[in-house]
Order: structure tokens, then C-alpha cells, then sequence
């Protein structure tokens, strides 16, 4: 009933869930049922591709939610993504057993390497699915809500809570290149064999990934589009235009951007959970403050404040990256960066800004 | 509270609870007739003194002008009663119980004081109706915002006000459309909302028609009584016609009081008269 009504009038969410049904119904069969040398076959590799590329399109709709609704230009969400890819690690890593290189039936590999002789105590627990599960959400909210209280309480705002927000994810980042963190150091988690007993190699493992990466897609595009569809999303956006309009009128400014922010945080952090399963690895290198600044670059070419504009970008970019990157590796970078410039000049609302305009003249 | 007497209530069908009266803030005490009380304050900045030992009461349903040449510190006083700046020295009570230095900005709107910006600041972005339904008087927590429904007396309130700014007919549009004046209309629609006791309203017709002031004037005035209302202004011919014969106007200078009466009476005050036409 309430999905139904914040669901009435977004045209582009309608389609974004007939699609995603679509995809989750079509893919699997197109991938089991045709032989290989079929026209229509789609490769497990693609499936693969296209599961991570969904992965990335839900972290797109978290910083959609804060930046788009709120204003607040957050530039470390792959801060969050990273530690909810740590926490799935974590939980792979356990599930390696003595199947590594050094046999150890109770340490990872790397720890084997650096001498250690028992587990961090901050390990003990991620044996277990729900635990690591529980932490996903966690670790990301957690870590998300104390950042946000001290930025939020003491009224950091625009560009300075971006700039924070960047050393954030860069604090972390090099804290888990440290080989004394016990997170794998450099190298970071990988080499990982099976999740909750299915073997990461097999063809249907990999499309069960697939569709639970579009199920977490649909669920927390429907979550972010409840939560900004009533009330919340108005005064979201009173904020986002006129916030001390919105503190005089007698709104807690901080409480709404903690609770938000806090949201969108753990939903970086599901995205990037499903994500390290369907690349094999997560290492310090996805704290990389250029990596935050790209899902912003993601979000705004598909189109601020609209939520299915964030997943457009997101797979748009994604995908013309894989393409130059595979075709022509040095053009990439030029091809990203003149495709923000012209989007920022000639299409202010994004991609899906075109479409709207369409429906409005129509 | 005895059982006895918690029955009797439950068996009488008349009784109301105080949950289900409309709130009114119960806990405003203006038994003095006086309604603000700011006594002894002063405030600096990097050591101008921008409020120097101001006193100044605000009675119960009068509407009171403010005027003063720029920098007599009008607009800091507003921000010391609203909460956004904290005074060195001296105290400020809304009625007799309420001490205004120990509370924020969203808790001093809750508790009944509406504040217009000199510029028009409504939510542009959204409708002129979301912009009256959000300022609506009601719990501001984060939970009760997410479930947010409006009752059917509020949406007769809301259309009340709505009539009252005359904006009747321009509900559905953005608030980013309107004109100038309408956005000042707005803004005051959007303070009403709340039921606030107190208004403060700093320069409400700076950039208006003739048509419009007047219009203003009218809506500003048929609101003393039932709230308070205090008007920063610059314009001379409005105030008058605000002030009228028998009203207050406080006349501010250098951060204090340097005279108060009527009109007639201020403009007369040779002290006036020199800090507006040089000695």
C-alpha cells in the first residue's frame, strides 16, 4: 500500500523495477538453457559484469539520497562500500578453511605469512553468515552515525563536509594498507572458494549473485523512494534549498541528516558486500578517495534527486568504462571527464533530465 | 491521580483529556500581560558591542514596531531571541517560565516563536501548500516526520491560512514562481502555520509595491490580538500606518533603547531627531 503510493507518479521507477524483473527472470534462462554457441547465450562473465555493474548502480542511489535530496555533497561513500566489501570478505576468507595455500585450517593466508600465531579479536565472529551480515549493516551505520553526529552537530556543511568526507575514505584507506591492521594489508582479501556452501566458480552461484545484486537494487531503490515520497522527502529537500528556513520553522536539521545519512551508509555497505563476491577481491585500493568522487560523476550525468537517474549513470558510465577500458585504455580518463563537462553544461538534469522534459511538454 | 476519579473520566463520554486539546503551548505564562522579556543584554562581536545593555517587554497580543538606523543592532536582537546567537550578559523569557538562552533554534520555534527572514526564504523547490503543510505545528521527530499524515483540522488551519495570505487560488503552484511580494505572504503563511504566540518580522515590505505594503499592513495588523507580533522596518510611511495613533514604536540606536512612545511621541524626541538627521 505505501510502496504502491510512493510508487504512483514515478514513471521512471516503474520502469526501473519492470526491468530489473525482466532481467532477473531473462538472464538466468538465456544463460542455462541456450548452448553456448547460441546468438541470445549470455556468458557468465557478462552475468557477472552486469551483477557488479548493479552493485555499483545501488551505491549510486545511496549518495542520490544524501546529495540529490539533502545537498550534502558527500565524497567518501565508497568509504562505506569498501567496509561492507571488508565485512563479506571477512566472512569469505573464514569460509576458505585449510583450502589455502598453507593449509591452515584456522588462519587466512596472510596471516599464516606474517607470523601470526591466533586470530584478532576482531575476526572471531565472521565464521558465521549472520554475524557478517549483521556487520555489513553495522560497521558502515555505525561508523556513518558517529562521522555524522560530529559533522552534523557542530553545522559543517557544504564544501568543508566534503573535503572531510575525502579524508575520511583516505584515512581509511591507508590505515588498511597497513599489514598491522589485520585486514590483508595491501593485498587485501581474495582467493576466496564458496558462500554459505555454494562454490564462487559455478555458473549458478554467479547468477544467484546476479539476482540477489538486482533484488538489493529493487529493494533499496523501494526503500529510499518510500522514505523521500512522504513527508521526509519534503522537508529533505527544505533543507537541501533553505536550511536555516527549515531550523526556524523548528526542524533538527542534524537529526534528519544523521538518520539519512546513516541509511545511505548501510546501504553503500549491502552494495558493497555483494559486490567483493562477484570480483573475487577487495583490497585498500576501494577507499580510494577517486573512487567516491566517480559514483558522485555517476550520479550526476544520470541525473540528481530522481534516484533512478543515479542507477542510469551508473550503468551508463560503467559500462562505456569497460568498453574503453578493454578497447582504447588510454582514452578512458579523457572520455570520463569531457562526459561530466558536457553533461554539467548542456544536460543540468542528467540523462534522465531528457525524458522528463519529454513527459512535461507532452 | 486515584482510581476512582480515572474511572469517572473513563465513564464520562464529555471529559477531554489535555492529549486530545489542540495544542496552544500550555506552558507559556503571560499572566503579567507581558510576553518577552529581554533584560540587561548585551552582545559583541570582535569587540563591537552590536547589543549594549538593551531592555526591552513585548505585552501580550500588541503589535510593536521596531525601527533604527542601520546597524543599531535590530537584526541581532532577533537572532538572540530565536536562538542563533547566545548574548555575553543578560536574560531573555518568553512569559514567565520560559528561559529562552537555554534553548536552541528548533526548540524556540516549537515553544512558540515564528521568525520571517528579511529575505524571503520559502522552499522554492516545492509547492506553496508542502511549504504551509511542513511548517504546520506538531511533532518535529525524525520518526513522526516519516509517518507523516495531515488530520482533517489541520488541513482546514492550512486553508485558513491560506485564504488569510491571500494565496487561495495559488496553492498547487512551486514557491519558486511566485513574486516577490507573494514569497513575503508565504513566509508569514508558513510562521502562522506553527501558532506561534510571538512573530518577529524583520522588514517585511522591503522591495514591495504600494498595493502590496498596504495589503501587508492590513495582514500584520489583523494579526496583534491573538498573537504578538514585532515588525523591524525601515520604511517610515509604513510604519506609520502600521503604528497608527495609539501603538508602540522602540526606537534603537548603537544596540539600546533610545526612545519609545507612540509615533507621534517619537517623532518629536529630540534624541530621534538628531541620530536620524545628524546633529
Amino acid at each position: 500500500m505505501l510502496i504502491m503510493n510512493a510508487l504512483k507518479g514515478d514513471r521512471g521507477g516503474q520502469i526501473l523495477l519492470g526491468v530489473l524483473l525482466v532481467l532477473v527472470i531473462a538472464v538466468p534462462l538465456l544463460n542455462l538453457m541456450l548452448p553456448p554457441d547460441h546468438l541470445l547465450h549470455i556468458p557468465t562473465y557478462t552475468v557477472t559484469l552486469m551483477g557488479k555493474y548493479l552493485t555499483l548502480a545501488l551505491l549510486a542511489v545511496a549518495v542520490d539520497l544524501v546529495w540529490g535530496y539533502l545537498g550534502i555533497l558527500t565524497l567518501g561513500h565508497a568509504a562505506f562500500f569498501a567496509l561492507g566489501g571488508y565485512a563479506m570478505g571477512m566472512y569469505l576468507m573464514r569460509q576458505i578453511g585449510d583450502r589455502g595455500v598453507y593449509g591452515n585450517p584456522d588462519l587466512p593466508d596472510f596471516m599464516v605469512f606474517l607470523n601470526w600465531d591466533a586470530l584478532p579479536w576482531f575476526w572471531s565472529g565472521f565464521d558465521q553468515f549472520w554475524f557478517a551480515a549483521l556487520m555489513i549493516l553495522l560497521v558502515p551505520g555505525v561508523l556513518a552515525f558517529v562521522f555524522g553526529a560530529l559533522a552534523f552537530r557542530s553545522r559543517v556543511s557544504g564544501v568543508y563536509l566534503s573535503i572531510i568526507t575525502q579524508a575520511l575514505t583516505y584515512a581509511l584507506m591507508l590505515a588498511f594498507f597497513r599489514n598491522e591492521m589485520g585486514f590483508g594489508g595491501n593485498n587485501g582479501l581474495t582467493d576466496f572458494k564458496e558462500l554459505l556452501g555454494f562454490d564462487l566458480q559455478s555458473d549458478v552461484t554467479r547468477l544467484g549473485l546476479f539476482v540477489a545484486s538486482a533484488l538489493a537494487l529493487a529493494l533499496g531503490y523501494l526503500l529510499c523512494r518510500v522514505l523521500m515520497a512522504g513527508r521526509l522527502g519534503r522537508v529533505c529537500v527544505a533543507i537541501r534549498d533553505a536550511e536555516s528556513r527549515a531550523r526556524f520553522i523548528g526542524y533538527r536539521v542534524e537529526n534528519v541528516k544523521l538518520g539519512v545519512f546513516t541509511v545511505s551508509a548501510m546501504l553503500a555497505g549491502v552494495a558493497g558486500a555483494l559486490y567483493v563476491p562477484q570480483v573475487g577481491i577487495i583490497n585498500p585500493g576501494e577507499f580510494s578517495p577517486l573512487n567516491s568522487i566517480e559514483v558522485v560523476v555517476w550520479v550526476a550525468v544520470g541525473g540528481r534527486a530522481t534516484l533512478y537517474g543515479a542507477v542510469v549513470g551508473a550503468l551508463v558510465i560503467n559500462y562505456a568504462k569497460s568498453y574503453f577500458t578493454a578497447e582504447l585504455p588510454e582514452v578512458w580518463l579523457f572520455a570520463l571527464g569531457g562526459l561530466f563537462v558536457l553533461v554539467t553544461l548542456l544536460l543540468p538534469r542528467g540523462i534522465t533530465g531528457l525524458l522528463r522534459r519529454k513527459e512535461a511538454s507532452a | 491521580m486515584s482510581v476512582t476519579t480515572v474511572f469517572e473520566q473513563i465513564l464520562d463520554r464529555e471529559h477531554v483529556y489535555p492529549f486530545m486539546q489542540a495544542g496552544r503551548h500550555p506552558n507559556i505564562d503571560a499572566s503579567h500581560n507581558v510576553l518577552l522579556y529581554l533584560e540587561g543584554i548585551s552582545v559583541s562581536f570582535d569587540g563591537f558591542k552590536a547589543i549594549n545593555d538593551l531592555n526591552l517587554y513585548i505585552n501580550d497580543g500588541e503589535l510593536r514596531c521596531i525601527i533604527g538606523p542601520n546597524g543599531a543592532g535590530k537584526t541581532t536582537m532577533m537572532d538572540i531571541i530565536t536562538g542563533k546567537t547566545t548574548p555575553d550578559s543578560g536574560s531573555a523569557w518568553f512569559g514567565q517560565t520560559i528561559n529562552l538562552l537555554e534553548l536552541d533554534e528548533p526548540a524556540i520555534a516549537q515553544a512558540g516563536i515564528g521568525r520571517k527572514f528579511q529575505k524571503p526564504t520559502v522552499f522554492e523547490f516545492l509547492s506553496v501548500v508542502e511549504n504551509l503543510e511542513l511548517s504546520m505545528e506538531g511533532d518535529r521527530g525524525l520518526w513522526s516526520i516519516i509517518r507523516g499524515k495531515l488530520s482533517g483540522e489541520q488541513r482546514d488551519h492550512l486553508h485558513h491560512v491560506l485564504d488569510m495570505i491571500g494565496l487561495g487560488e495559488q496553492g498547487a503552484l512551486r514557491a519558486g514562481s511566485l513574486s516577490h511580494g507573494q514569497k513575503q505572504w508565504l513566509e508569514i503563511g508558513m510562521l502562522l502555520m506553527q501558532r506561534p504566540r510571538l512573530l518577529l518580522v524583520d522588514e517585511p515590505v522591503a522591495g514591495m509595491t504600494h498595493q502590496e505594503m498596504d495589503r501587508t499592513a492590513e495582514l500584520l495588523i489583523s494579526l496583534a490580538g491573538e498573537h504578538s507580533v514585532v515588525v523591524v522596518e525601515h520604511d517610515m510611511d509604513f510604519v506609520r500606518n502600521l503604528a497608527g495613533k495609539d501603538r508602540t514604536v522602540t526606537v534603537l540606536h548603537q544596540g539600546s533603547v533610545l526612545a519609545e512612545g507612540t509615533m507621534a511621541q517619537v517623532q518629536d524626541n529630540r534624541k530621534v531627531v538628531e541620530v536620524y538627521l545628524g546633529e
